[in-house]
């Protein structure tokens, strides 16, 4: 058995229960200390991770290849900037509890058992524990009724989706006769025909998952738990996990049901057009930035499904290339929504940045950065993750996808052109409170990456390829 | 005759990005950075002037091929290579580019007081933008520029514009990203038949009949909108009349000729069929832009809106030229853009002139200026004149070409672009006789002063390119008379082997 390809896990787990008895024993206020302390362990779990060989352990239900390293590492990367920009924000909350850190840690190590799953099995428990740590820092301000609120919903919701994905996955085993990666493709393989049951049970499974990314028409509880939970977790949520389920929906159905590919990729047509369109006509009307970015991030993963739909290692590359620019792309912008508070008070609608290019130059370049990236206007980034997708399905004749993706892409301009308009054009509405050192690093980095990303693309392009090439093989 | 080795393009291309991290580095109170940001720009602008001067000096105009020529590894996995080069076509347009900019800095300098150092930047960006954009060799290069001109004009039009600037800035960007995308999908379909976006490639791989009607079109979008064509020209007065002095400089002399550099450049050589299918159509759309727009400029109130119409009709000129497919037809074209930039852009700054005086660009609130500004009065007129297609000035000799161009394919469309021009004569002279002319009825009037050594020294140069241009048209026409030869001979043999194929 070779427990060692699952070190970087078994290590953050270690350094979970230390670090949450670092916070119960002492007397004092431990939140600091805890959180760079899960700071550290993420960085080297990131080390680890890179460290880590191709091969498969407990009896082949967990896989190492290169496509779960380049998710491990987006998600670290995530996770670790969401903590960045919590830190500081929790404390002039007054919720900074060492709780926090560890539930951030917690999930981490689900997102990270996830993207390495290789049976349906250990995928659940990724998940889970992925979700069950969610449900509590969702509803982190727990004193706050829209935070509980927040919680609460995520958490119903969550539950039905694990159970339509409990439901989805007996059904593949019952049809295929196992919950292992492997067996249950050569069974799919061999299989004459399709059988309705495991078509069936696929659906219900990328229905759960279509859920964790909030893609249509499982979008629904986002807008409402973006805007409700305090905002680091918004950032949170909007990142790391994403690019974990995403991930995870391309590895089981590129694996496993690659031979359904004909049964699914409808259905993740249909999220993928429903996605973009929703995504960028539901924003326009929204004030409160949070909810914006709730939308905005629905219309994303709308973008990154269209790779998964054309389903060829293009259009899987496109995918992945897609969520490690939108991770940073959205980290920056989060970074922006946590500063926003004036006088100690939290600000969340539009409105509330305007001015922004005379208070805060800076913070104001940068936003518009963000904000012209996610739009996809070249040079910056986000073109380049949308080209990557258009490409894949020009390439494969996906041409109403294609058209309606590039056309809503000019629909949400107009969204992402508001915000800059309301920074710039607009008269200033007084100057917001001084931001931490954490968030302007994470603001600075973010920046950099999306302006100089097209100096350089080649790298980042290549590591998505290899990771896909990972899953053909 | 090439300095091999040595990266002249790539400089001229992000040789102001350095300057706008140079400008990022000031440090000290408002007045320190703003004169600061407006020198920095000033000399980065000058010295990419002068080594643009380098290019054209070293440029062979006997050679068809692009000189100049970097090529780059960028993005392996898909074949786009950072592939930079000139030829006859795009070299003038990088001089007009380079030229204009330290115009417009020099322009801004009292009109912009607010934000100096973001404005700098931005004209800065734009410069990088469309310096790259007519030296990119590969179609997603291209792309890129192209669309990135978007974002510091956005930036421009609605931080320094007008009153209705935030409603011009999304106009502009949203009309121009709407036609562009659908080029993207297009150029993506061209990358898969050819499996390359470089240009060279392209044009040694036909695109199947069945494809170029469709892809002539979603070019079409962009460029169309670009040039603007009527009926998709309605953003443009709205951009001209909010944008600051030097917006409209650049958004007339550069970003209007991107529309038409590409339809020269793509589609026309990619598409041959469809170029030749829809030239019918090209054809009405340009010539009704020519009267139409001409007619609605005679009712404007407004300088920069008359001015900005009078663009569109001189771009439908360019279109007319450019669908003739013959020599004299293409070349008039190009000759017309080059002069078009010189023209109206200088024309936008004879706006500028009395805007900074008197803030206001309406017509009737001028009159009598001549009296209390003669040397304004003069440049103002041989601008005018210029606009008019006067012999020996700018416009004149493009704007032959074409219609002797036009004549040789369709004698209507020679007709209609030429009562365009007596309708252009009609609606300048009476601009110039309201503004310039006629008795001082107004207190304010009297008090201006005639134009600033500054101003003078902005007008300078242009009115020295006016009267070249116009006097000794050949030292600019040689140029390109390769390149565009080559490209027609091209554009006959590809539609010469279907016909051979179909008999």
């Amino acid at each position: 058995m070779n427990w060692t390809l699952a070190l970087p896990e078994t290590l953050l787990a270690v350094a979970g229960l230390v670090l949450l008895l670092v916070g119960v024993v002492p007397k004092r206020d431990m939140t600091f200390p805890v959180t760079m302390g899960t700071l550290g362990a993420l960085l080297v779990g990131a080390v680890l991770v890179v460290a880590t060989p191709d091969g498969m352990a407990f009896g082949n239900q967990f896989i190492s290849d290169s496509f779960a390293r380049f998710a491990k590492v987006l998600i670290l990367l995530g996770a670790a900037s969401g903590l960045m920009l919590a830190l500081d924000w929790n404390e002039r909350q007054g919720i900074a509890r060492f709780e926090f850190p560890v539930l951030v840690l917690f999930s981490t190590i689900g997102m990270l058992v996830m993207v390495s799953a290789s049976d349906l099995i250990t995928l659940y428990v990724g998940l889970e524990l992925l979700s069950l740590s969610l449900y509590v820092i969702a509803a982190f301000d727990r004193d706050n009724s829209r935070s509980a609120e927040a919680g609460l919903k995520y958490f119903v919701l969550g539950a039905l989706a694990s159970g339509l994905y409990l439901y989805g996955a007996s059904l593949t085993y019952g049809f295929s006769g196992s919950t292992n990666f492997a067996a249950i493709g050569s069974a799919v393989s061999t299989t004459e025909g399709v059988s309705l049951g495991l078509v069936v049970g696929v659906t219900f499974v990328v229905a759960a998952l279509a859920f964790k990314i909030s893609a249509v028409p499982f979008h629904m509880w986002t807008p409402d738990v973006y805007e409700g939970a305090p905002t680091p977790v918004t950032a949170f949520f909007a990142s790391a996990p994403k690019v974990a389920a995403v991930s995870l929906l391309v590895r089981v159905l590129a694996d496993p049901f690659a031979d359904l590919a004909e049964q699914w990729q409808g259905v993740i047509w249909l999220a993928s057009m429903g996605s973009m369109l929703l995504g960028s006509f539901a924003a326009i009307r929204q004030q409160n930035i949070k909810r914006l970015m709730a939308y905005s991030s629905i219309g994303h993963i709308g973008y990154a499904l269209m790779g998964l739909a054309v389903a060829t290692d293009t259009g899987l590359r496109g995918v992945m290339l897609y969520m490690a620019i939108y991770l940073v792309m959205n980290a920056g912008v989060f970074a922006v929504l946590v500063s926003m508070r004036r006088q100690g008070k939290t600000l969340e609608r539009v409105e509330d940045l305007a001015g922004l290019g005379r208070t805060d130059p800076g913070m104001a370049a940068a936003m518009t950065v963000f904000m012209f990236s996610m739009a996809g206007i070249p040079p910056l980034a986000g073109f380049f993750s949308k080209l990557y997708v258009f490409l894949a399905a020009v390439q494969e004749g996906f041409w109403v996808l294609a058209t309606v993706g590039v056309l809503t892409s000019v629909v949400g301009a107009y969204y992402y052109l508001r915000i800059i308009k309301v920074m710039y054009f607009d008269s200033p509405a007084g100057a917001l409170d001084p931001r931490p050192a954490a968030v302007s690093m994470v603001l600075a980095g973010a920046g950099l990456f999306n302006v100089l990303f097209f100096l350089f693309p080649a790298p980042v392009v290549a590591a998505a390829a290899a990771a896909v090439a990972a899953l053909a093989g | 005759m090439n300095a091999a080795g040595f990266p002249l393009l790539s400089l001229l291309t992000f040789l102001p990005l350095a300057g706008v991290v140079a400008i990022l580095c000031v440090r000290g109170d408002e007045a320190t950075v703003a004169s600061n940001a407006r020198w920095t720009a000033l000399w980065t602008s000058l010295i990419v002037f002068v080594l643009s001067l380098i290019l054209w000096f070293q440029f062979d105009a006997s050679v068809v091929e692009p000189q100049f020529v970097e090529q780059m590894n960028w993005l392996p996995d898909f074949g786009v290579n950072y592939h930079m080069g000139v030829d006859g076509i795009s070299v003038l347009f990088v001089l007009l580019s380079t030229l204009l900019t330290p115009i417009c800095i020099l322009a801004s300098w009292e009109a912009v007081q607010t934000r100096v150092r973001e404005y700098m930047i931005a004209f800065l960006v734009l410069e990088t933008m469309m310096v790259g954009m007519f030296c990119a060799l590969d179609l997603i290069i291209f792309y890129v520029f192209f669309e990135g001109v978007l974002i510091p004009m956005f930036l421009i039009i609605g931080i320094w514009g007008g009153q209705r600037r935030v409603y011009a800035a999304f106009k502009f960007f949203l009309y121009t990203l709407l036609g562009s995308v659908l080029m993207l999908l297009a150029i993506l379909a061209l990358w898969y038949n050819a499996g390359s976006t470089d240009i060279a490639v392209l044009m040694q791989k036909a695109v199947p009949s069945s494809w170029q009607y469709w892809m002539f079109l979603a070019f079409f979008a962009s460029f169309a909108v670009k040039v603007p064509m009527w009926p998709v020209h309605t953003w443009l007065p709205d951009a001209h009349v909010e944008a600051p002095t030097a917006g409209s400089v650049i958004l007339a002399g550069v970003l209007l000729k991107m529309g038409g550099y590409g339809f020269l450049r793509f589609s026309i050589p990619l598409f041959p069929e469809a170029s030749q299918f829809f030239a019918p159509m090209m054809f009405a759309l340009s010539v009704v832009a020519v009267i139409y727009t001409s007619m609605v400029a005679f009712a404007q109130q407004d300088m920069k809106k008359l001015i900005a119409y009078s663009s569109v009709a001189h771009m439908g000129v360019v279109t007319v030229g450019l669908f003739t497919f013959n020599q004299q037809g293409i070349s008039g074209a190009i000759f017309t853009m080059l002069a078009h930039g010189v023209v109206s852009g200088a024309l936008f700054l004879c706006v500028g002139v009395v805007y900074d005086r008197l803030h206001t660009r309406e017509i009737a609130r001028y009159g009598g200026v001549a009296k209390v500004m003669p040397a304004y009065a003069l440049v103002f007129m041989l601008f005018t004149m210029a606009s008019v297609a006067l012999p020996g000035t700018a416009n004149f000799p493009g704007e032959f070409l074409v219609i002797t161009g036009a004549w040789r394919s369709n004698g209507w469309v020679a007709l209609g672009t030429g009562m365009g021009m007596i309708l252009g004569a009609a609606y300048m002279l009476w601009l110039y006789r309201r503004v310039v002319f006629s008795r001082i009825t107004r207190d304010e009037v009297r008090g201006l002063l005639d134009l600033s050594p500054r101003e003078l020294a902005i007008f300078a140069p242009l009115i020295v390119l006016t009267l070249w241009m116009g006097i000794y048209p050949s030292s600019f026409t040689h140029v390109w008379e390769a390149s565009v030869a080559a490209l027609i001979e091209r554009h006959e043999a590809a539609l010469a082997v279907p016909r051979v194929a179909g008999l």
